[in-house]
């Protein structure tokens, strides 16, 4: 406990070091830096913050986040119903949309399987998914996780689970980079590279 | 503590393998200090007991993939002594590499003491990037009983010299055991609850089938090579060894069944054998599994069997022979730490040991307490007097 300052100042820094990517340290640097820009900074931050905490929620189709309910993507009619891409979190799917790649709808799980972890499928937003899955209008499901092994055994868990509707299941590819060159891939990518390939 | 290079320019052209050219360490363990230029030759370092020759040769291998030749975690190599701000360690090295001169660097993230980071060229390095650019073996005291010893250590002295020649191996095997305890997770949970999700065990299984495949696929390979160079070397100094790999997979590998069989079969027996695991409390099948198996081909002998200078010599042998099958295959040899390699040598396997060495081309790096210990190497190596936590070049 830092002595030098009262309780609302350690309070602050306390709920800035529980942030992803900072430690005591940087929240202390955080904090100090709010209160010397108390009115360009602090200030509008906190009612921005207040207003997310207030008006923001969970999409109750797919689990993005937006002010309204169903989200933007889902309400919208330019997107494509047919076509549902699985992804871990909302961060995933910001990624997505930044790429413009993909004009269908999203499913965000809100992680993935970790039995280590304690996350568990009544822990993913798995029972939706397959709502969404067995509807008339559902063509295709994508799984867009991570290559990583909980990414992939999630992966596998969907897609067993979903064996019996009637859509395509189908996953990201994995590959050689845009712009990477041959030489400097590790031998897993360029294996998996080799299995999905196709015709030029 | 500064030292000036030896006689004989560092070599700024692409080598052959990799080597570090200049040393720097920061409050790692007992050096306070250090900086140390140095060429590709390999580098002989002398002093007495407790000097710290092993503490400089830690740091050299924390610079590969992995947790260096101690297996010790970011906090214990601090220097205890260390004062203020001075609480991160560091290990700085210029090297030369397959792609180049790069600088690598390891220590304390400064955010949190407790973690290690490592950046090659100032940018955060993978683990697969450093076993690609910095291959590397070591052989220590800790080893001396690895032919008698537990199984599972004769495993990973194996998988480490698969490493060296595999950039990818680390990685495959962590996602194996990451998969394989979580599905023992669920495992065991089954056997206090009563309740498992079919569909999860497979999933997971599904990644243990794959990546355990890719795991077996690269030791027989590296097996083969090894086996190979073992069998095509002139009689050394150091004994020939018949090696084996024995594990499920492996066998059904050796067997003549393709990658996609043998995995589809390692499958079907890990869902198999849920029952029995559950009870086990661990997997009882898989290539975690495995046992390397060596004997000694002129005593027709167990290595477990031998006497412990021969099992050390059978060891130096495989180590030597991998480098110089990597050194063959890749055109570049892993770097090779050999602490304490010479003492239980006698005048002869020393001077085999040098020839041997320096035959591969590879950046050795030597411990002993005494500098004639390494007279066979002449003036075909680099000589480091280490004395209390310092260290200098000596000609």
């Amino acid at each position: 406990m830092n002595q030098a300052s009262g309780p609302e100042i350690e309070r602050l820094i306390q709920l800035l070091a529980k942030l992803p990517g900072l430690g005591p340290r940087s929240a202390r640097r955080a904090a100090l830096h709010l209160l010397k820009k108390r009115e360009q900074l602090m200030e509008p931050l906190a009612e921005a913050m207040g207003e997310a905490a207030a008006k923001i929620r969970a999409c109750a189709e797919c689990g993005n986040l937006d002010v309204t309910d169903p989200c933007a993507i889902c309400a919208s009619q330019r997107r494509d119903p047919k076509v549902i891409c699985v992804v871990e979190t909302v961060g995933d799917l910001w990624a997505l949309e930044r790429a413009s790649a993909f004009k269908g709808r999203y499913h965000v799980l809100g992680g993935v399987l970790s039995a280590l972890d304690g996350i568990g499928p009544d822990q993913l937003n798995v029972a939706k998914l397959i709502e969404r899955a067995g509807r008339e209008e559902t063509s295709e499901i994508i799984l867009a996780l991570n290559a990583t092994v909980d990414g992939q055994t999630t992966a596998h868990f969907i897609a067993d689970k979903l064996e019996g509707a009637s859509v395509d299941i189908t996953s990201l590819a994995r590959g050689v980079p845009v712009g990477g060159e041959l030489d400097y891939l590790d031998d897993g990518t360029l294996a998996a590279a080799f299995k999905s390939r196709r015709p030029a | 503590m500064s030292a000036a290079g030896p006689d004989t320019p560092p070599s700024t052209a692409a080598p052959a393998s990799a080597a570090v050219t200049r040393l720097k360490l920061t409050n790692f363990r007992n050096y306070a200090e250090l900086d140390l230029s140095l060429d590709a030759r390999p580098v002989c370092l002398f002093g007495a007991n407790g000097s710290g020759k092993t503490n400089l040769v830690e740091a050299v291998s924390f610079l590969g993939p992995g947790r260096g030749l101690r297996a010790a975690g970011a906090d214990a190599v601090r220097r205890h002594m260390a004062e203020g701000p001075a609480d991160i360690w560091a290990v700085y090295a210029e090297a030369l590499t397959r792609d180049g001169p790069v600088s690598l660097a390891t220590g304390a993230d400064p955010a949190d003491p407790a973690r290690r980071r490592t950046r090659l060229e100032g940018a955060a390095a993978t683990q697969s990037e450093l076993a690609r650019l910095f291959p590397m073996m070591w052989l220590t005291p800790r080893e001396d009983r690895l032919w008698a010893g537990p199984r599972a250590d004769r495993l990973r002295f194996f998988d480490r010299l698969v490493l060296a020649g595999e950039p990818h191996h680390g990685q495959t095997a962590i996602a194996y055991e990451k998969a394989m305890r979580q599905r023992q997770r669920l495992l065991d949970q089954w056997a206090e609850t009563g309740r498992i999700d079919p569909d999860w065990v497979h999933a997971l299984e599904r990644e243990m089938a794959s990546a355990g495949t890719a795991l077996a696929a690269a030791r027989l390979d590296a097996l083969v090579r090894l086996q190979g160079e073992i069998d095509e070397r002139p009689e050394t100094r150091f004994p020939k060894a018949d090696l084996g790999l024995e594990g499920t997979l492996e066998a059904w590998l050796a067997e003549g069944l393709n990658a996609s069989e043998a995995e589809d079969r390692f499958l079907d027996a890990l869902a198999g054998s849920r029952r029995r695991d559950s009870a086990a409390g661990r997997s009882l099948t898989g290539p975690h599994r495995t046992e390397l198996t060596a004997r000694h081909r002129a005593k027709d002998q167990l290595a477990a069997d031998c006497s412990t200078g021969e099992q050390k010599a059978l060891l130096l042998g495989l180590a030597l022979a991998q480098c110089a099958a990597l050194a063959r295959a890749r055109g570049a040899a892993p770097v090779l730490i050999l602490d304490e390699a010479c003492a239980h040598l006698d005048a002869a396997r020393r001077e085999g040991l040098a020839a041997a060495i320096l035959e591969v081309g590879t950046q050795a790096w030597l411990t002993g307490v005494e500098r004639q210990l390494f007279e066979p190497f002449g003036a075909q190596a680099q000589y480091v007097e280490v004395e209390n936590g310092r260290a200098g070049a000596v000609s």
